[in-house]
């Protein structure tokens, strides 16, 4: 069972009460609390139970300008003492920073909704392997399936925010992901892929016959794959592919990287930076969404924010410390983005597949190739050869590159958004990047 | 050594009992405890901008009974906690009739001191460190526009208790230091990064201002990158330079060769045994016995010393590395290779120090020997996909070779290849092996772990270069 809101606020409470009397002049406490269970399926039988119990606590002090933190995993009293004399005592001999300050009374959540983030059903082991058993036949029913990996996963946290000013919250949050991940096989080649899913409601899980019967298909049609010659061409991003290139908007945009001058869309507030049609949109109270929050990690209230009005940047993501710096006032995103998304284009999947003679169709990127300072994209890629709005063949063992300047101004996107994780696009079509193969 | 029990309702006789209760019949597993402090004290935009320490402590209990693994972990180190483990294990392990694997092997060798880092030196000297990296690097360069650099230091206390009582267990420093540069001139920017680090006490590093080659070799490869044009795209020649770019070892081959994935038959080279899988005179190690390195460990996270393991003989795959629970199933022995980020995790068989070893080429030679190319100084990281076989690696220092020249730096790009193929390519191996600076960590299963490489420079005959240039 997940610790309750009184055995959390007990201990914040107490540790703000220690720092204070130590000689701290503002402090913060976050107490969180998360119990997961896991069952993992092989080959249609079981592999692995994982059950973690984790508590946390960060404390936060200041003494005026002056700032210090510790974290423990050890909740005794006794350790906190320890703890918090040396987080004061290092706090002393930390250097002034002027930007060093909790939030803005002001702009402390007030009022705390119900955001339907908390199902209180409890699904036992035997119930997930049940779901496993039915995910994993209908993965492993083709035979060119030759491995298979499943896992199921509750999670049910409780945390609290407490400082200094008065601000004491916190709120119960669950999930239930399941996932597969197939291995295909034939004469010429192996590929792996996988199909996912992550719901606040066990009840808005998806179905597992579904999901393994994806997995395998995604893993299938990659088999026999080319390798293709180097040029330019168009290219398409799976949605799962899509949200990360959003991600990397966001690091992008962050108060921290703006105030640090280490992003190429640093000053870019009222500039033109994407095409057109495109609106970026951070939505912080989506009933039951997977990024869905009441305040952000201190404390501060979160509307919601339209990023990107028609290509236009509108807003930095601003936290307290970097808000100062940049004599801006925090919109509530220290810890980054809620739920962060693309609004749907106007042309279907269809369309956008067909809107290009000859396209390069990507479901997975690897490498940590984006670069925020300069802007540059290069990353290994798998896909598909689309001509004329149809898949070819499978495509491995290619880089795409590209500079984010470029690749914003030339995003096209599909009329097929879903809300699948906290961050989420459309199908994305950018026309002119580079594909290194032969 | 860390007193686990002392401020608990719980005595070590009592856990031994639920420990060996709960794994008889069980074909093997342990209660894992660590105790870890941490520190982390970052300056950024000329400022101290961090100063945090962490002390994290708990359990892992594990039970295996023939290929299933059942977990459980919590921070409260208490009877209840552990007894609500052992229920959750045995819940899980329903009827288990196998017989627990006492064996495992001793050493007494060390390759590291047992000292805690944190405490070798003080607050102000280390913010001290961090105000002269600034001061100094600002001054050089009037094109320096911002500068971060960080220490970061740990001891981890593990015990790991055995049924029947068995009792290993170990203490391991690590420390790293960084910085990290940017540039800026006529309107384009520009980073270098570089960092040393490993088992040791900061001042192993920091001694005689030590600390300003790091300063310098990050505003070099800044410096470089200012004047870097567009990465071609395309097959072609690659020269590796020695030390970190071995990740390229680590990605390609090293993962593939872990013993999970052979065991599943997921890895492009699980059938692969005993042939040829590189080019004469390729021999890849890994290696957990090299005192001080950052992937060095005295005993695994099972207890099981490690060892430098053959994983590649003149060209031929000699060994996987092992856990305890793949090599039972594949009929072997632990490499001691078996290794978790921390108790929240279970083990896995995970890389140590992996190295390429010296063959008789110069660097020069393998230039020399390219019409047109590229040369690969320093990387960012690396990814592979174990299955296809495909990994890719990204430069953050790089240059073109024409006609057997050095040229001009180019822009950071991914490289990409395939594991099983690439060292077959390797034509030329150089004579000036080198481990890397100690900053690597390795991800896998979302557990990231401290690991080394090291290799001689080398030419690889053709790779995919992930540039813009057509």
């Amino acid at each position: 069972m997940v610790k309750d809101q009184e055995f959390l606020e007990k201990k914040a409470s107490y540790c703000l009460a220690l720092a204070k009397k130590l000689g701290a002049t503002e402090t913060s406490v976050i107490v969180n609390n998360s119990v997961s269970e896991t069952v993992n399926f092989r080959n249609n039988k079981l592999d692995e139970s994982n059950r973690s119990d984790d508590l946390g606590i960060s404390i936060t002090t200041y003494i005026g300008n002056k700032k210090s933190s510790i974290s423990s995993s050890n909740l005794i009293n006794d350790n906190l003492n320890i703890l918090i004399e040396k987080c004061v005592e290092t706090t002393k001999n930390t250097p002034e920073d002027e930007f060093n300050s909790l939030p803005d009374k002001d702009l402390l959540a007030k009022e705390i909704k119900d955001l339907d983030l908390y199902d209180d059903t409890h699904i036992e082991n035997d119930q997930k392997i049940d779901y496993l058993k039915k995910l994993e036949v209908a993965a492993s029913s083709n035979e060119k399936i030759i491995n298979t990996e499943s896992s199921f996963t509750q999670n049910k946290s409780n945390f609290i925010l407490v400082n200094s000013d008065g601000f004491c919250n916190g709120y119960k949050t669950s999930s239930f992901t399941s996932s597969s991940v197939t291995v295909a096989a034939d004469e010429k080649s192996m590929e792996r892929d996988y199909e996912y899913s992550s719901k606040c409601f066990l009840k808005d899980l998806v179905d597992a016959e579904e999901l393994g019967k994806l997995a395998a298909d995604q893993t299938i049609r990659k088999l026999s794959p080319k390798k293709i010659g180097s040029e330019k061409i168009a290219i398409i991003f799976d949605k799962r592919i899509a949200k990360g290139l959003l991600s990397t908007f966001a690091s992008a945009i962050s108060s921290s990287a703006i105030s640090r001058g280490t992003s190429f869309l640093k000053g870019k507030i009222n500039h033109k930076i994407f095409s057109d049609k495109i609106n970026v949109i951070d939505k912080p109270d989506m009933l039951k969404g997977l990024g869905s929050r009441n305040f952000d990690s201190e404390g501060v209230k979160t509307d919601t924010l339209k990023l990107v009005d028609q290509g236009i940047l509108k807003h930095y993501l601003i936290d307290t410390y970097n808000g100062k710096k940049l004599n801006l006032k925090s919109n509530g995103r220290c810890g980054g983005t809620s739920n962060l998304y693309f609004d749907n284009g106007n042309i279907s999947f269809k369309d956008l597949l067909n809107s290009s003679p000859k396209s390069l169709y990507i479901t997975e990127t690897i490498g940590h190739g984006s670069n925020i300072v300069t802007g540059d994209y290069s990353v290994g890629a798998t896909g598909f050869l689309v001509e004329n709005g149809e898949f070819k063949y499978p495509i491995n063992e290619v880089t795409i590159a590209g500079n984010f300047k470029d690749m914003f101004q030339n995003i096209y996107l599909a009329n097929d958004l879903e809300f699948k994780y906290a961050t989420n696009s459309p199908t994305m079509m950018i026309e002119g990047m580079v594909v290194a193969g032969k | 050594m860390s007193n686990f029990f002392e401020k608990s309702d719980l005595s070590r006789n009592e856990a031994e009992k639920i420990i060996s209760d709960t794994l008889q019949k069980c074909d093997d597993g342990e209660l894992y405890l660590e105790n870890s402090k941490s520190e982390s004290i970052l300056l950024d935009d000329n400022k101290i901008k961090n100063s945090s320490y962490n002390s994290d402590l708990g359990f892992g209990f594990r039970a295996i009974s023939g290929e299933v693994v059942a977990y459980s972990h919590s921070n409260e180190i208490s009877k209840n906690s552990l007894k609500q483990s052992s229920e959750n294990l045995k819940s899980t392990l329903k009827s288990v009739k196998g017989t627990y694997n006492h064996e495992i092997p001793k050493s007494n060798k060390k390759y590291y001191e047992n000292i805690n880092p944190i405490e070798q030196k003080s607050l102000n000297e280390k913010i001290k460190i961090l105000n002269d990296v600034n001061n100094y690097l600002r001054s050089k360069d009037d094109n320096v526009k911002q500068v971060t650099a960080n220490f970061l230091g740990e001891q981890k206390a593990i015990e790991i208790i055995r049924s029947g009582g068995e009792t290993l267990s170990d203490v391991r420093p690590l420390i790293r230091f960084n910085v990290s540069v940017m540039l800026e001139k006529n309107g384009r920017k520009e980073t270098g990064v570089y960092g040393v680090g490993g088992r040791q006490s900061y001042d192993a590093y920091l001694r005689d201002d030590n600390w300003k080659n790091v300063c310098d070799e990050a505003l070099r490869i800044a410096s470089v990158n200012l004047k870097s044009k567009p990465a071609p795209a395309g097959e072609m020649k690659v020269v590796l330079g020695p030390g970190w770019p071995a990740i390229l070892i680590h990605e390609a081959i090293g993962h593939g060769l872990e013993g999970d994935f052979n065991r599943k038959k997921t890895s492009a080279f699980h059938n692969l045994m005993g042939q040829k899988v590189a080019s004469d005179g390729v021999t890849i190690v890994d290696d957990g016995t090299i005192d001080n390195r950052r992937g060095s460990l005295t005993i695994d996270d099972e207890g099981t010393p490690t060892e430098k393991t053959v994983l590649i003989e003149n060209g031929v795959l000699k060994n996987f590395m092992q856990d305890r629970l793949n090599a039972r199933l594949m009929k072997t022995r632990s490499t001691g290779s078996g290794r978790r980020e921390n108790y929240r995790h279970i083990v896995l068989p995970r890389m140590r120090n992996t190295m390429m070893l010296s063959g008789k080429h110069t660097q020069d030679e393998m230039i020399k020997a390219v019409d047109k190319g590229i040369f690969a100084v320093s990387f960012g990281g690396g990814q592979v996909d174990i299955t296809s076989g495909k990994f890719v690696f990204n430069c953050t220092e790089a240059y073109e070779i024409v006609n057997g020249k050095i040229g001009s730096p180019i822009k950071g790009a991914t490289l990409i290849g395939d594991g099983p193929s690439i060292l077959k390519e390797v034509s030329m191996v150089g004579n000036d092996m080198m481990m890397d600076p100690g900053i690597g960590t390795c991800g896998k299963a979302g557990q990231g772990v401290p690991v080394g490489v090291a290799q001689p420079s080398i030419l690889i005959n053709k790779m995919t270069v992930g540039g813009t240039k057509l």
